[in-house]
């Protein structure tokens, strides 16, 4: 396991190396990219202008709402429609073919009924994410074992009590595969709102650079997010990894 | 600790006229899977179930329970009737895996007393008496995954004694583990009865082993499932798995598989014959 993690550094340090030779040597023009050594001097420069703090507080904000509301009302609307034959029924064909709509097309629909503020990227981020977090609930939930449920009753427990107690927490290693689809969601849905319908935010900013043909700002922020995301990746699978040890899955 | 609270010796089980039908299409039919049924547990007794496969005893004990509800008739707890919910009193072990994987030993065993009340001091001695009972305490910081199948076990039974049930129902508990290991634990079975004195309701297939645990034994028909024949073994309370030397016990599992054969060849024609 060590090794697949050090070969998957090194294929990362020797991709980010092949960049930077190409950039030194000009293969890859300075009008279109900065050597990544360049990227990292003037990510810190970035940061410690303070510039662009209201820019990232607003995206990691957002991302965090739609995040919440994405895993919250998953998980409660799988609980609840779990055991509903006729709702599953009838949506489980709507989750399969959900994500062939393309959400962000409904931005203007989206300003039309929530205003330009932060609520139209948020719903936007809220609808990427939160089908992922229902499904992957749905599938955990389906493999409770019916001698659990059974153990919950003759422990006394209520409905409400054996979906927190014994349902959900048997279905966590699933649902963490849909709580990690709705970070990168909300990620992807809020810095993606921010690219077509915002003036602020992390989004804005790189749009804004790309259009001026400011490389030293946008490289900079596109390695903030990759970092960033990344970094709840890393977070999320060390979660999943105690939790598959302790079941023995890991 | 002391798992083995007194039990009241007014426990009893009344069963009466109890039958069950699972509802099906018209095109499939309704399969009349139990009795009708019609018994009584005494107070304090070991009352174990054989039968074939198929017959409806794991469905009579979750009627028992009050996992299931009868299609007709009504089961009696204590003089009270059992509707729709487990009774505080009833303890349930299942033939499955019943642990949750996600807590540790201790953490399982303490989830049987989550709804009692009781204080938190209370809560730790039982936990503690009932990993001591079943010899666990150096696994209590286990995750099930790390245990065997028998160890696992001994989690849930230790999860059904802290509750100090004053009825247990035993749906094949020993039913995925090897010969020898069911012994043992028949064996820690029956020191456990002996100590709590509770009320022992088994389901098993296994006719040795019902013959070696029970004070009763009940014979069960092919489905629909109605009892036969009900069998004393005349075994002293002080027991153990010698007595499975004895001739006694060879002719109560002959009379047991006297009373199974013809019903268990049924079972198997009934199986081949669905479609």
């Amino acid at each position: 396991m060590r090794h697949l993690t050090l070969l998957r550094i090194l294929v990362v340090v020797a991709a980010v190396l092949v960049i930077e030779g190409l950039c030194r040597i000009g293969v890859i023009g300075r009008f279109t990219m900065q050597p990544p050594s360049e990227i990292i001097r003037d990510l810190y420069r970035v940061l410690a202008s303070g510039k662009f703090n209201a820019a990232i507080a607003s995206t990691l904000m957002n991302s965090a709402v739609a995040f919440v509301l994405s895993v919250t009302v998953g998980i409660s609307l799988a609980a609840a429609i779990h055991r509903r034959r006729i709702v599953r029924e009838a949506l489980d064909p709507l989750f399969a073919t959900y994500y062939a709509i393309p959400v962000l097309a409904f931005y203007p629909l989206l300003i039309m009924l929530l205003g330009v503020g932060d609520a139209p990227k948020i719903m936007i981020a809220f609808m990427l994410g939160v089908i992922a977090v229902i499904v992957n609930t749905l599938n955990g939930l389906d493999r409770v074992p019916k001698v659990l449920v059974k153990t919950a009753r003759v422990l006394q427990m209520s409905p409400v009590e054996t979906a927190v107690r014994v349902t959900l927490p048997f279905a966590t290693p699933y649902m963490l595969t849909g709580i990690k689809f709705a970070v990168a969601y909300s990620l992807i849905g809020i810095i993606g709102s921010e690219f077509i319908l915002s003036s602020n935010g992390i989004g804005f900013e790189i749009s804004f650079s790309y259009n001026n043909y400011n490389n030293s700002v946008m490289y900079p922020l596109i390695l903030l997010v990759l970092i960033i995301a990344i970094a709840l990746n890393i977070l999320l699978s060390y979660w999943e990894k105690i939790i598959l040890s302790r079941r023995g899955l890991a | 600790m002391n798992v083995a609270v007194p039990v009241q010796k007014t426990t009893d089980v009344l069963i009466r006229g109890v039958t069950k039908v699972f509802r099906r299409s018209p095109a499939e039919g309704d399969v009349h899977a139990l009795g009708p049924i019609d018994l009584e547990l005494r107070a304090g007794e070991f009352f174990a179930v054989v039968g074939p496969s198929g017959c409806g005893k794991s469905s009579l004990l979750e009627i028992i329970a009050g996992i299931s509800e009868p299609t007709e008739g009504e089961v009696l707890f204590e003089g009270k009737p059992i509707r729709g919910r487990v009774p505080e009193g009833i303890g349930v072990v299942f033939q499955e895996d019943a642990c949750f994987p996600w807590m540790d030993v201790s953490a399982n065993i303490a989830m049987g007393l989550r709804n009692m009340p009781i204080g938190s001091a209370e809560r730790e001695q039982r936990v503690k008496g009932a990993l001591e009972m079943m010899g666990l305490t150096e696994f209590r910081g286990s995750y099930p995954t790390q245990l065997s199948g028998g160890m696992r076990q001994r989690v849930c039974i230790a999860r059904t004694m802290v509750m100090a049930p004053r009825l247990i129902l035993l749906d094949e508990p020993f039913g995925a583990l090897d010969q020898q290991t069911r012994l043992l634990m028949g064996e820690e079975m029956l020191k456990l009865w002996r100590r709590v004195g509770t009320t022992i309701f088994l389901i098993t297939h296994a006719l040795d082993e019902a013959a070696m645990l029970a004070d009763r034994i009940g014979v069960m028909s092919a489905r629909p499932g109605r009892l036969l024949d009900i069998i004393e073994t005349g075994w002293p309370v002080e027991r153990t798995s010698e007595v499975v030397t004895r001739p006694e016990f060879g002719q109560i599992t002959a009379r047991l598989w006297k009373g199974l054969r013809e019903e268990s060849l049924k079972a198997i024609r009934d199986d081949r014959a669905a479609p």
